[in-house]
Order: C-alpha cells, then structure tokens, then sequence
C-alpha cells in the first residue's frame, strides 16, 4: 500500500502527512485559517469544518482542532490530484443534493445529509483522514484525558498506574506488590 | 559482523527472525551451526521506539496489501489488513504483548476430545503435551515468564483492578496477573517493567522479551548468525531430486541474490509461510513447495477474539501500565457444557486514544460515538482469545491478478467464522459483560475483533502425510531439509496465545535438526 493513505473503510494504512501538518498552530479567525489553504476555496474549508465536527462531534474540543483535520486534508489534496477531486466534488455534490447549503443546515439536517452519503468516497476519505488526524493531535489528547507517551517520565510505575481506588485491592497472590 | 558467502552452501537459511525464526536462530548458533537470518524488515532497537500509536505502527507493522474474503467481520472492516503482525527485526514479538501460557493436554488431541465438529477440519497433533513440557520450561527460562522459575507474578494495573473484582464477583476464581514474559524483577540484563503502557509499540524498556533483543544479539555473540535485514525471500529453491538447495531473495537494494543453503526453515508467520511456499511452485512441485497434501496454506486460524470495553462513573486510567497483566483462565478448562467446543481466556487490553478510535467501533462516527470517546479515561478493557475450528477452506491463496513490487502474487486470506466459533463468541461477550457489570459499569461495547494478531495453522503438522504439510519436528513431509518453523505448523489453534508455544517448537526443532545432522540424516 502506498504511504498516505489511511484508515479508509477502516482500511490501515500510513499517517504520514497528517501527523507532520498537525504540528501546525491554527488560530484566529475564520477568514485567517481559511485564506492559508492551498487547494480548498474558503467555502469549502468552512464546509469540511462543519462536516469534521458532526462526524466526531467532542463539545469539549474547539473548531481550531477540527481546523487541523481540513488542513490535513488540504495538504493531500495539495499533492495528490486524486484527493483534491474527491474533495472539490464532495462538497459540491452535498451542496447540490440539498436545499441549502450545508453549512447552513440544521445540525440535525447536516447529520441526516452525512448519512445519505456515509458510504461515498467523499466521506470514507474525510472520516478516515479525520480518525487518524483528530484523535492523533496532542491536544485533543489533552481535552479527551489521553495522557499518550510516558516514557519522558519513566512509565507510570510511579505515576499512578495502580491508583484507582474505587474498588478493593485485589490480594497478592493474584496481583503481587511492584518489587 | 558474520558474512557467510552467497555460495556457501553448509549454512541453514531462516526466513523470518520474530518468535520461530529468531528462537530458532540463536539455538542453532548456540549449538554450532552457520545461520544466515533472512528478514523482510529493518532493525530497530528500544532507543528507536516511540510511545506513539501510529508512529509505531507504521514503524513496525507489515502494511503490504493483502485481500480477504469470506464471512468475518475483518473483510469488511479491514479489507485490506487481515493481519496485524511486524515486518521488522524481531518479527511480531516486537508488538506482541507478552501472554505466555501453555496449551492443554486435551487441546492437543483436539479432534478425540470435540469428536466431530461438522465443517471443522480437526486432528490430533502429532505431539503430546507430556512430549512437550520439557522444552516448554525451556521457553519459559529463557523468557522470563511470570509465574514460572520462581519469578514473581507483575504487580496489577488499574485495568487489572478492574477485571479483577469484576471477575470475582461473577463468580470466576482464577484470576490474577498472568503468566508474562515481562520482567517483573531485572532478569537476562533487561530491566523490570515500568508500567508503561505501550507493550504494542515495541517495549521501550526492554522488560519484555522479544527475539530482538534477546536471541539475535545472543546468536550475533556466538560469530554464527548472519542476519540480514531488509531482506525478502521469493522463492525456494531446489534441485533435481527435490531437496531444498537455496533462498532467492531481494536485498536492500532490490538486488536478487541466490543464498544457497543445506537447511532452509520457514517462519515468516502463517500467511507469508504459505505464501512463500505457494510461491516457490516449480515443474516438479507445480501445486507449491511441500504441498503434495494440498494444504498449505488451508486450516488457516486466527482464534476466536473480540474484546468487551465498559466505562465506569470513575477513572480507571487503562492506557497505565503493562497492557495485558491480568486474566480470567476459568474458561480455558475443558467444558463441553456452553454450546461449544473449545475454551478461552479473557485477557486485559488497552489501547491508547488514537486506536481505541479507530478500532472500537469500525468505521462508526456521531455523537454516541464520540460519548463513548469522551469516556476514555474511565475505560476498562479486555480481550478474548479462544481456540477457533480449523476449515479447509479458510486459506491463504495466491491472489489471480495482483502482484507486489517483486512480480509475486499477493495472498488473499479467506476466513468464515465456524458456527462454534461464533457461539463461543457470543458467550464471552455476555460473559464479559457479567463481569465489569458487577462492578458498576455504564456502559458496556462489545468490539470486533482487530486484524489477526494470532495466525496459525497453514502448514499444520500431521502424523500421516495425507493430512498436513510437516510432521512432529516440523520438517515437511515433502522435502527433509524443508522446515516450517513458525505458528504454521500448529494442528489446531487451542485457546491459548501461541507465542510460547511456537518457541517451545522451535527450541525442539533445533534439537531434532542437530540430532539428525550428527545422524548425517539431513
Ligand atoms: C499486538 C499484538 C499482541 C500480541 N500479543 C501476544 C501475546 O500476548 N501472547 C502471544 O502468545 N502472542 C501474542 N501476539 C502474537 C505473536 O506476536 C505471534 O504469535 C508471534 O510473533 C508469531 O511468531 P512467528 O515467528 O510466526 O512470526 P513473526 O514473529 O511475525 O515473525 C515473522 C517475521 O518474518 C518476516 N518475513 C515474513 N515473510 C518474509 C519473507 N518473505 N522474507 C523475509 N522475511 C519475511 C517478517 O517480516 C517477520 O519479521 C501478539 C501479536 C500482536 C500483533
Ligand atoms: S508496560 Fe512493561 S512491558 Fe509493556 S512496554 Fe512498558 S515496560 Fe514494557
């Protein structure tokens, strides 16, 4: 399998350009973020964003991350044509199958419209794209309670690994103490 | 560093250095013998690790495509992956999270002991357990395992407190912190295991055992190992009289070079075993090297999985620590009482954030699944791993169309879930369930199961030739100087994880083939 491409129908393959992008700080306004996009036009950033949000949809991340998520998918559209298409199309096709424009959907009636075309190339690019960039952002780690490497602190043999208290201690015969 | 010449034909070539090839190695060298290791991937080393889910991964995993086919849920979510092993120095014990427990008497004589399964390809082993304990103790020593030579058990995580009261209170008794091979004191200058937590990713502090670290440098020390990395066999060759007579592979620069050899053994791990085999097919052997029975690569297994995932009012914290520390065996003893044949352990697990998305729920997204997220830090795990029925049909073939870099046909992995194994599935999710409801949990997910970690079976050993490809040492029926010497050679599956076991063969083969050259037998 080529590199770049990821868990799409949950087919695993290779995160490569959405952690190296990920490291990018994303903020300010709308106008800013969007106007740094290379192949995206600014509506169809703003579309993808709301289209990210409502397929993992966290109240306790902030757009900035969902931000990073479209630009990953920017930046392969950027170097791979095939990606790009996908995307201009995607939203394109979403917008004409509607009303309304997406984004200016209810959210009920945007999850309706995800639904009809969950199993379109469109959407199993953004969702795969977005399960690997989302959850592999450091700072929604952060916000979800993932608490990701510890060897920096020596493991957690000291920091907490038998800490729950809310049950009982199972006895040493069948969890023998830390030598 | 040992160089043997390409046309020194007095060494034995071994294709693939994870738990078979690179155990195998080592007890070659020990015992004298030139070996020259053959592997796929490249050599990394606790100081390259990183605690990084994908990092790691793309690291270490085999991501060469592969396509599935047959009624498992693995073709659908993960058509293109049905398999989770390495391609790396190390093989999969670099992943591997360590569960070393032996198979049972009874499992060994399967098709006796569950009579007639329809649709299942049973048979005895050709092998006791009684045959087998000498050299299983072998294994254990030299991998530390927990629970054995007196070496104290690991102390038990916040997952383990969990499954621990949980199974308790449903009426389980044997519970505790496994049998691992994980440190649980400094041992075979390795540490003791800091909890890390990142037991797949390749364990940073070298507490767990893997070949990487422990045969290989072992065999380099001895002057004997040739080890090759990035090295990928195509074909095995032979001669006239069909004996094996050397290894054409690809090197690092693509270069095809001709490795001649007096012993060639295989131990690629399952699917790349058959494949490899499958893909040496010549005029005199048109059906595949070692395949005048017609099975290689059929009875393909992959064991009985899933795993249940509860969340809790409270913080449990399952990323901390030693990733699978704790089992429930009570399941594992012979009872023919639950509606199927065959027993299995719960085992715990844990995935970090970034997997735990991708492989909860396969290709779900929303809102209940991002509360189901949301609940990450107060998550439990566990896993089930239970003896699968060998079928006939459940095969590693050689795909009609598509080929890899080298021109060689990739394998499709074609797997139906048996009716028994379903059964035994749907038994352990409920009981599962039983157990993290007794302790309160909000919500319980009975998950898929991952890609294949456990792969087995696809060069099973048989008594008469008819039945399988190798008999009791390994070394096939076809070809003398042909060895399988990885997970392939199992009979059946049973319901333990095969790492121990597939050391414990090659540990014996070792001696077979010593014995047999001093014979001057091979
Ligand atoms: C996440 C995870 C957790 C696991 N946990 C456990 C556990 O707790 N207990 C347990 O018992 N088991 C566990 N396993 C399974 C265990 O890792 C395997 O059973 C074991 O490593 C298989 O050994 P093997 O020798 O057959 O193959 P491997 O260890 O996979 O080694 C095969 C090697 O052959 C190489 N190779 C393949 N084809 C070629 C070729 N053509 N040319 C050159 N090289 C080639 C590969 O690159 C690979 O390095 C786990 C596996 C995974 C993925
Ligand atoms: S938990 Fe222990 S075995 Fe697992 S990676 Fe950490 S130190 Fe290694």
């Amino acid at each position: 399998m080529k590199r770049r491409e990821f868990l799409q129908k949950g087919v695993i393959v290779v995160a490569g350009a959405a952690v190296a992008v990920s490291g990018v700080a994303v903020v300010g306004n709308a106008a800013e973020w969007t106007a740094g996009l290379k192949t995206l036009n600014p509506h169809e950033g703003q579309t993808l964003l709301k289209i990210t949000r409502q397929i993992f949809p966290h109240d306790r991340l902030d757009d900035s991350d969902y931000i990073k998520v479209v630009q990953d998918l920017d930046a392969e559209g950027a170097t791979v044509p095939a990606t790009a298409k996908v995307l201009h199309d995607g939203v394109a096709n979403l917008d004409r199958s509607t009303s309304s424009k997406f984004v200016t959907m209810s959210d009920d009636d945007q999850i309706a419209a995800l639904k009809n075309i969950e199993d379109s190339q469109f959407f199993q690019k953004v969702h795969s794209t977005e399960l690997v960039s989302l959850y592999n952002n450091h700072e929604v780690w952060k916000k979800l309670g993932y608490q990701g490497a510890s060897y920096p602190i020596g493991g957690y043999l000291h920091h907490g690994f038998n800490d729950l208290n809310w049950l009982p201690e199972p006895p040493a015969s069948a969890s023998p103490k830390p030598a | 560093m040992t160089r043997f010449d390409f046309n020194d034909a007095s060494v034995v070539v071994i294709i693939g250095s994870g738990a078979g090839g690179g155990t195998l190695a080592n007890e070659l060298c020990q015992k004298g013998f030139k070996v020259v290791l053959l592997e796929a991937g490249k050599r990394q080393s606790p100081a390259t690790f990183r605690n990084d889910e994908w990092f790691a991964f793309n690291q270490l995993a085999w991501l060469d495509k592969r396509t599935t086919s047959g009624n498992w849920q693995i073709a659908k979510d993960f058509p293109n992956l049905p398999a989770w092993t390495c391609k790396t120095v190390g093989g999969t014990t670099v992943h591997w999270a360590g569960a070393s427990l032996r198979f049972q008497e009874h499992e060994f004589k399967a098709k006796t002991t569950y009579s007639n399964v329809t649709g299942a390809n049973l048979l005895d082993w050709p092998l006791t357990l009684a045959e087998l304990e000498p050299f299983y103790a072998k294994a254990e020593f030299k991998m530390g395992v927990t629970r054995t030579n007196d070496i104290p058990g690991l102390p038990g995580n916040n997952n383990f407190k969990v499954m621990y009261n949980g199974a308790t209170r449903a009426g389980y008794k044997t519970v505790h912190t496994g049998r691992m091979a994980i440190n649980s004191r400094p041992r075979d200058d390795r540490s003791s295991c800091w909890q890390l937590g990142f037991c797949f990713q390749g364990c940073k502090s070298g507490a767990k055992w893997s070949t990487l670290y422990t045969e290989i440098p072992k065999a380099e020390a001895t002057g004997k190992l040739d080890l090759r990395p990035q090295s990928r066999a195509l074909q095995i060759q032979h001669d006239k009289q069909g004996k094996a007579t050397g290894v054409l592979y690809a090197d690092k620069e693509g270069k095809h070079v001709l490795q001649k050899a007096r012993i060639v053994c295989v131990a690629g791990n399952s699917i790349e075993s058959a494949r490899l085999l499958l893909n040496s097919s010549s005029s005199t052997f048109p059906q595949g090297l070692a395949n005048s029975s017609g099975q290689v690569g059929k009875n393909y297994m992959r064991h009985t999985t899933g795993s249940v995932y509860a969340t809790f009012a409270k913080p449990v914290y399952m990323n901390r620590g030693t990733v699978m520390a704790g089992i429930v065996a009570d399941e594992s003893e012979l009872n023919l009482k639950r509606g199927f044949a065959g027993g299995f352990e719960f085992e715990t697990i844990s995935l970090g954030l970034p997997f735990a998305a991708a492989f909860l729920k396969p290709g779900a997204w929303g809102r209940d699944y991002a509360r189901l997220l949301d609940q990450y830090p107060n998550m439990a795990g566990m896993w089930i791993v239970g003896e699968d029925m060998p079928q006939e049909t459940n095969a590693v073939t050689l795909h009609p169309t598509e080929k890899d870099e080298w021109g060689l046909p990739i394998p499709n992995v074609h797997y139906d879930d048996h009716p028994n194994d379903l059964a035994m599935r749907n038994y352990a999710y409920k009981r599962g369930a039983d157990i993290y409801n007794a302790v309160g949990a909000t919500q319980i997910v009975a998950v898929p199961p991952y890609p294949s970690t456990h792969n087995m079976g696809t060069c099973r050993m048989s008594e008469n030739p008819r039945d399988g490809v190798c008999n009791k040492w390994g070394q096939t029926h076809d070809i003398k100087n042909l060895f399988i010497s990885d997970g392939s050679q199992f009979t059946t599956s049973a319901g333990e994880n095969p790492t121990l076991t597939i050391v414990t063969l090659a540990i014996r083969q070792a001696d077979h083939i010593a014995n047999e050259s001093s014979k001057k037998n091979l």
